[in-house]
């Protein structure tokens, strides 16, 4: 095991800075407002800078000067406020010359991918997980001389903006796999995947009446996943489950994870994990807070 | 060859079946192109490739294996059966007697294989029957599946049992008259080969009992099509040009309001040059469409496409992560209320008519009377439902033949927004949080970069890996 020798600070390079200086780098990284401003997600852009650092990628973010890309706007109909939010935002862009973008949001990655070019901001756009394949695939990152999930069971919870929206499933599967843990798929996964309500502009408002929450329907099944408890599994549709937590055997040292990989499912299934009273066996965890922990970046 | 009146008579019968269709279908394709213009031209080799998979090839429907291989069955005799109905044209119209038989072995083949798959599809109609009646498939229940979409699935199971039955009576009776003169019939029977024992032993009656048969088939052919037109059984050939299509850009990408960016653009920039709106032939101005949709009129084209080729088989509700777990939301509903609608406020097909099932319908009848208020928005769909929608996509990747409901869904939500200023309070605050602070929670801007105060990395030993 790799001795952690001391802990370095972490200036986060602003691209005005760069500018400033006549530099340019070679990924902006789109932290998003969650990413920003949301307690429990600032933790996952503090993971993925830390990420950066360490494998030294050359790259920058907006700082003050990046807005809401518009996405919760245009889900909830109001195509006004997202057409000046998009606007704002290329003028920026392309006010730096932006070429490449990574974001951990796939929601930011969804509308700056697909639905900036039609407004005239074409870049190329890399969710996190993506590039984090990457870099396990170039060796940059090894998963190696910080926290060991062998043995752990993780489950992952598909994101519907990275997954049917843009068809990724495998990056985030990959990413994974390089923890050497107990990899376990929830019934309804990939294409089938459960949406953990937070969509559309829901993360925002109270849920329409209805005789449960979709994050609890989720969490009950991710649960039930990690747990090994197939009868909950099959009761789960549309019944309020009360069966018993999972056998002790589920508990393992550490506890299991729900891994995520959009800040939204992130509040939803850790709401849900919650509301099960499951919080002290069950964590959920994004892509870049499990790597950055396995690869001991944490300081 | 017996050229007779029956052949005149069979002429004119043929002639009144495909007229009237091609009628009703002319008036469908009106309503259809009562939508907004949307361009959906070009890459026809990557459109023929998914037709040729999700609707020829029936991908989609393998989700569920069940349902797959009952259908399969179904969808493979129509297509094989119908070989048959090109023999008994030609045989109505020029009074021939089983034309196709100078093919030999491969006429046996046809006719052997036409049998088997007629009694298949007998058993796969049952089978689809107790699916559906008793309870079994909870997708077949629901608030939007009333009195005539539950009657039309029945009628159309028994019609196929009815047209099977006509196939076999049709081939029994051929078979054993031949039989009793001591004469071979071309072809294979492996199924009415058994049931002779049914028929009556005289060859006059055999003979009447074949042409019963023949014109039972023929005649119910004619008459399902043009119940086709009222039914949800219009997808098997709405589903080809629908998939054909449909979107292939990425699900997550929703559509660009156009005259919205000439608006921002022109505010962001005042020497943008905003496009002159179109005028009318007297050269005034058309009026400027509204901002998403509130009725049938104001959704694209491909949206009304889509009304026309659900089969309401539920999946996409089945798999609505609002419906789910109890919310008003149907995605099914969607669809059929669209349908409805168009169908109300244009051209009636034939046989269902709104009016006359209006009883049926589910609105407040004092919501029917308010004219205004009725269209699809609020008239069928209420905004309960559509702000019940996480834009998840999971309706629109269950549908087996690429039915978009998100999109009419976010349609309906843009008028809403754009021209009732009538989104839920706490969507009102997100928005005014974004246009003030430029993220959707009441965060100070000046705090969006305090994430990276006091951040350190863990410098590491051997592992160092910095390039």
């Amino acid at each position: 095991m790799a001795e952690q020798t001391a802990k370095r600070p972490v200036s986060v390079p602003v691209m005005a800075d760069l500018a400033a200086r006549g530099e340019s780098p070679e990924i902006l990284f789109w932290v998003g407002c969650a990413g920003a401003f949301d307690d429990r997600y600032k933790r996952v852009t503090r993971a993925f800078v830390r990420i950066l650092d360490h494998v030294g990628v050359n790259y920058a973010v907006l700082g003050k000067e990046e807005s809401c890309t518009g996405d919760p706007a245009k889900r909830a109909g109001n195509e006004f406020l997202f057409q000046m939010q998009a606007m704002t935002n290329i003028a920026t862009l392309d006010g730096y010359g932006i070429k490449k973008v990574v974001t951990a949001c796939p929601h930011c990655f969804n509308t700056i991918k697909n639905e900036y070019p039609a407004l005239g901001g074409e870049y190329e756009v890399i969710h996190h997980s993506t590039f984090l394949q990457q870099l396990i695939n170039e060796g940059k990152v090894k998963a190696e001389g910080g926290e060991s999930f062998k043995g752990r069971r993780i489950t992952f919870h598909d994101s519907c903006y990275l997954g049917r929206a843009n068809d990724i499933y495998e990056a985030p599967r990959a990413v994974l796999e390089v923890l050497d843990a107990d990899l376990v798929e929830m019934k309804r996964c990939k294409t089938n995947g459960l949406c953990c309500g937070a969509g559309g502009a829901q993360m925002w408002k109270d849920a329409e009446p209805g005789n449960k929450e979709v994050n609890i329907e989720r969490a009950e099944e991710a649960l039930a996943t990690l747990d090994g408890t197939d009868a909950v599994l099959n009761n789960l549709r549309g019944v309020e489950s009360n069966a018993p937590a999972g056998p002790a055997s589920a508990k393992a040292a550490g506890g299991s994870v729900i891994a995520v990989a959009c800040p939204f499912c992130m509040t939803m299934m850790a709401d849900g994990v919650k509301n099960k009273d499951r919080e002290q066996d069950v964590q959920v965890f994004d892509l870049a807070e499990l790597i950055a922990s396995a690869e001991g970046l944490n300081a | 060859m017996h050229f007779s009146i029956q052949n005149i008579i069979f002429l004119l019968v043929a002639l009144a079946g495909f007229g009237l269709f091609a009628w009703q279908a002319s008036r469908i394709r009106a309503n259809v192109l009562v939508g907004r213009d949307r361009d959906m031209s070009g890459h026809v080799n990557e459109r023929l490739w998914k037709t040729l998979l999700v609707a020829f090839g029936q991908q989609k429907m393998f989700k569920r294996l069940t349902p797959a291989f009952l259908h399969l069955i179904v969808y493979v005799g129509f297509i094989v059966i119908n070989i048959e109905v090109i023999e008994i044209m030609v045989d109505g119209l020029f009074g021939t007697h089983r034309f196709l038989q100078f093919a030999g072995p491969l006429y046996s083949a046809l006719t052997g294989t036409n049998e088997i798959l007629g009694a298949l599809v007998v058993l796969a109609v049952v089978a689809f029957w107790w699916r559906r009646n008793a309870n079994v498939v909870k997708r077949f229940t629901g608030p939007e599946m009333r009195a005539w979409p539950k009657m039309d699935a029945n009628i159309i199971l028994y019609v196929e049992v009815v047209l099977m039955a006509a196939l076999f009576l049709m081939n029994t009776a051929d078979l054993k008259a031949y039989q009793l003169q001591g004469l071979d019939l071309p072809g294979a029977y492996p199924i009415s080969q058994f049931l002779t024992g049914l028929l009556p032993d005289s060859v006059p009656t055999l003979h009447v009992l074949e042409r019963v048969g023949w014109w039972a088939h023929i005649v119910g052919i004619l008459l399902f099509l043009n119940y086709l037109p009222s039914s949800k059984h219009f997808h098997i050939i709405m589903a080809f040009p629908n998939v054909y299509f449909s979107r292939l850009i990425p699900q997550g990408q929703f559509s660009n309001v156009d005259s919205i960016t000439h608006e921002v653009k022109a505010m962001m920039d005042p020497s943008y040059a905003v496009p002159a709106p179109a005028t009318n032939p007297d050269g005034s101005a058309v009026a400027p469409a509204p901002f998403g949709a509130k009725d049938v009129d104001d959704l694209a084209w491909t949206n009304l496409l889509n009304a026309y080729s659900c089969t309401e088989c539920g999946r996409c509700t089945s798999v609505c992560p609002a419906n789910i777990t109890g919310k008003l939301l149907s995605p099914r509903k969607i669809i059929m209320d669209t349908r409805d609608r168009m169908e109300e406020k244009y051209n009636a097909p034939l046989i269902f008519s709104p009016a006359l099932y209006g009883a049926d319908a589910k609105h407040d009848p004092q919501e029917q009377l308010d004219k205004e208020n009725h269209t699809l928005l609020r008239g069928y769909v209420t905004p309960e439902e559509l702000w019940a929608c996480t834009t998840c996509n999971a309706c629109v990747e269950a549908c087996p033949v690429n039915i978009n409901p998100l999109d009419s869904i976010i349609e309906m939500r843009r008028f809403l927004v754009l021209e009732e200023s009538a989104a839920p309070n706490a969507l009102n605050a997100m928005f005014s949080n974004i246009e003030n602070n430029g993220a959707p929670w009441a965060f100070s801007p000046s705090d969006r970069f305090n994430w990276a105060d006091d951040l350190f990395v863990a410098e590491k030993g051997e592992l160092e890996v910095r390039s």
